[in-house]
């Protein structure tokens, strides 16, 4: 019964499936993980657009949509319904072609990274021998569009948000992927089914999550730091910050290009946050042991929407970083830690088992975090101010 | 010769004359990006995952980058003024070169056509595999390309500072 | 035309079209996408021989391709900070223009 729960979809697309001829199959199998990917995940964002807002307006002590349905519930049909129906102004001086293709790529790129996270036990899209590797991959082509995006619109503004985010999502893309290796290494294999099936066991009832030794811990607060930045979230979202730069990238889209950018942000974060619900949090596996009859894709699912529920509080708390603070932060704090991380992982893995290499693995990152806030973030002596113009 | 096979080769060729013939920089490289996408897709194709995704990540995640904040930083989003032109003044020199080359390899591909091996037994790669061979028969290539990795960051970033004097 | 001789075709003419913007193109950047063709012209020759080759379980086409992937992207880096460099002494990329040794 269990497993059937557990199973449900997967047994539901063989059954669908069945009445096609044999050569068929496969495809019919694909082609229908697809169309639940595309279903399910812009019907996630839906209900998150309106959780973002009235999250953010309950901390702001306001409400927030209240009118169209109960609780402002059915929000994202009258936005569905606004989006569609507004006109699509181009500007004239725009390059017409790279204007219409930039939100379509970014789409494109975010729902290939679906492909490979597994939702539930058996339950991934495809199952490669590389899949973290396709992940990131996806993930360093959508920088392509942003700058797409901001440069064809020929408008001051956009041009520098685009670039600011290039900026941004390329610093912080190295100390994503060096959090992520100290998980491989430690596994012993890029595919994220193995790495979620080396997480699935449990010693006294508690399981193997990453999260829970030393350098997973770090390694997962350097993860969601950079990929808050990554997916241009505050505190890291001056590149589309409304009061510096009207809207950034996207100020010249309308309707319904600017309703593909909008989801597409919010697949991004989706798809990060899934990310590193495989990588540190267990994936689909229960958090105690006992837990197990409960389907693996509700574990997931709620995993997921645990970590979008954190990214709103930040969102909602934090101020804006500047520009230059952001990039210091990356360059002189994060990428370090990882790397020391990395270093911190190995020795756990050759200690052997025992209370000795815990000890000494926190020991180390403590002292590392202490010595690198206080020396990498301090604050610079303000002399007076120079200037230095662009040439 | 697969459908496949001659769609990817037609969109990487498309790809590399439209980065070689337009007037607009930042399309030519947009348009060499596209190119890079159907190499990777052909090495996919070729069954060579890990390089494949390689490809991607590097090529069309940090070189095209490269090359469009160096058009940005060098003002060549500017359109080209209209009597000079986009072409060097030695422009057919070159394309005699490259079409001597071209004909050359291609005459030499085609010449030993049938002694190449015909078999379409896919090797089975594995990341394990190739982990084993970089630490173990490759470790020193693998070695002396981190060496020049950090030597180029380094040497990329003094070379394209400004001089502190010339700024006062 | 076996499947090798497709391929090897394919990056012949890559690298002929890389090699003919690197000589013909004014702009300094321009000639540094050609350059970027060619190697991955010659990366893709390098993986069609591995795949199609004698000995595909050594891996050695592969690696090499690798490590060539990593080699490009270190070159682009620097000659892509000579071209700024070289356009903030002489404000502007067109070689054409680049014909004195004197600074």
């Amino acid at each position: 019964m269990q497993e059937k729960a557990d199973q449900i979809f997967i047994l539901l697309r063989d059954w669908l499936v069945g009445f096609l001829p044999a050569s068929w199959q496969t495809a019919a199998g694909v082609l229908l993980g697809v169309v639940a990917i595309i279903a399910v995940f812009p019907g996630l964002f839906a209900l998150t657009t309106v959780l973002e807002r009235k999250g953010i307006a309950r901390i702001q002590n306001r409400l927030g949509p209240n009118r169209v349905g109960p609780f402002g519930i059915l929000q994202p049909i009258a936005d569905a319904i606004k989006s569609l129906t507004k006109e699509d102004v181009v500007p004239l001086t725009a390059d017409h072609a790279v204007h219409f293709l930039a939100p379509v790529v970014l789409v494109i790129v975010v729902f290939m990274g679906f492909a490979v996270l597994p939702v539930g036990r058996n339950m991934q899209l495809v199952d490669m021998d590389s899949s973290l590797l396709f992940y990131f991959a996806m993930g360093a082509s959508g920088e392509v569009s942003i700058f797409m995006a901001g440069w064809s619109s020929r408008n001051k503004y956009s041009l520098l948000g685009a670039m600011r985010a290039v900026a941004q999502m390329i610093s912080y893309e190295v100390p994503l992927l060096l959090s992520s290796v100290v998980i491989v290494m430690i596994t012993g294999s890029l595919s994220l089914v193995k790495i979620v099936e080396a997480q699935n066991q449990y010693t006294w009832g508690l399981p193997h999550w990453y999260i829970f030794t030393p350098w997973g811990c770090a390694a997962f607060l350097m993860y969601a730091i950079s990929a808050t930045a990554e997916t241009n979230r505050s505190p890291f979202d001056l590149p589309e910050g409304e009061s510096e730069l009207v809207a950034g990238y996207f100020t010249e889209y309308s309707g319904f290009k600017f309703a593909l950018f909008f989801l597409a942000e919010y697949l991004a974060m989706f798809s990060i946050s899934g990310l590193g619900t495989t990588l540190f949090l267990g994936g689909w596996s229960a958090p105690f042991a006992f837990l197990g009859w409960v389907p693996s894709w509700i574990w997931f699912f709620s995993k997921v929407m645990m970590s979008i529920v954190v990214m709103i509080w930040v969102r909602g708390t934090l101020p804006r970083l500047r520009q230059d603070q952001l990039m210091n932060f990356a360059w002189k704090f994060v990428l370090p830690m990882t790397l020391l991380n990395l270093m911190v992982a190995a020795l756990w893995r050759f200690m052997g088992e025992g209370w000795l290499r815990w000890v000494v693995c926190s020991a180390i990152l403590i002292v590392a975090y202490v010595i690198a806030g206080r020396i990498g973030m301090r604050r610079e002596h303000l002399g007076p101010r120079t200037y230095r113009y662009a040439e | 010769m697969s459908f496949m096979f001659w769609i990817l080769a037609a969109l990487t060729i498309a790809g590399g004359l439209a980065a070689v013939l337009l007037k607009n920089l930042v399309h030519c490289a947009l348009a060499v990006t596209v190119a890079f996408a159907g190499l990777a897709l052909l090495f996919l194709q070729l069954d060579a995952q890990f390089a494949g995704f390689a490809q991607i990540l590097v090529y069309i995640g940090a070189v095209a980058i490269l090359v469009v904040f160096a058009i940005l930083l060098t003002r060549g989003s500017e359109t080209p003024k209209k009597e000079i032109g986009v072409f060097s003044r030695t422009w057919l020199a070159g394309l005699v070169v490259a079409a001597a080359l071209f004909a050359v390899l291609s005459w030499a591909v085609l010449q030993s056509a049938g002694g190449l091996s015909q078999d379409d037994a896919a090797p089975t790669v594995s990341v394990l595999q190739i982990g084993q061979a970089l630490m173990g028969r490759y470790v020193l290539p693998l070695e002396i390309v981190a060496l020049l990795l950090t030597a180029a960051t380094i040497g990329a970033v003094i070379v394209a500072m400004h001089e502190k004097e010339d700024s006062k | 035309m076996t499947p090798l001789a497709g391929y090897l075709l394919v990056a012949a003419l890559l690298f002929a079209i890389g090699l003919a913007g690197a000589l013909t193109r004014r702009n300094a950047i321009l000639v540094l996408i050609g350059i970027e063709l060619m190697l991955n012209a010659a990366n893709l020759n390098l993986i069609a021989f591995w795949r199609y080759g004698p000995h595909p379980e050594a891996l050695t086409g592969m690696m090499f391709a690798i490590f060539s992937i990593a080699v490009a992207a270190a070159e682009a880096a620097v000659g892509l900070g000579l071209v700024i460099s070289i356009y903030r002494h002489a404000q502007t990329t067109d070689l054409d223009q680049m014909n004195r040794m004197k600074g």
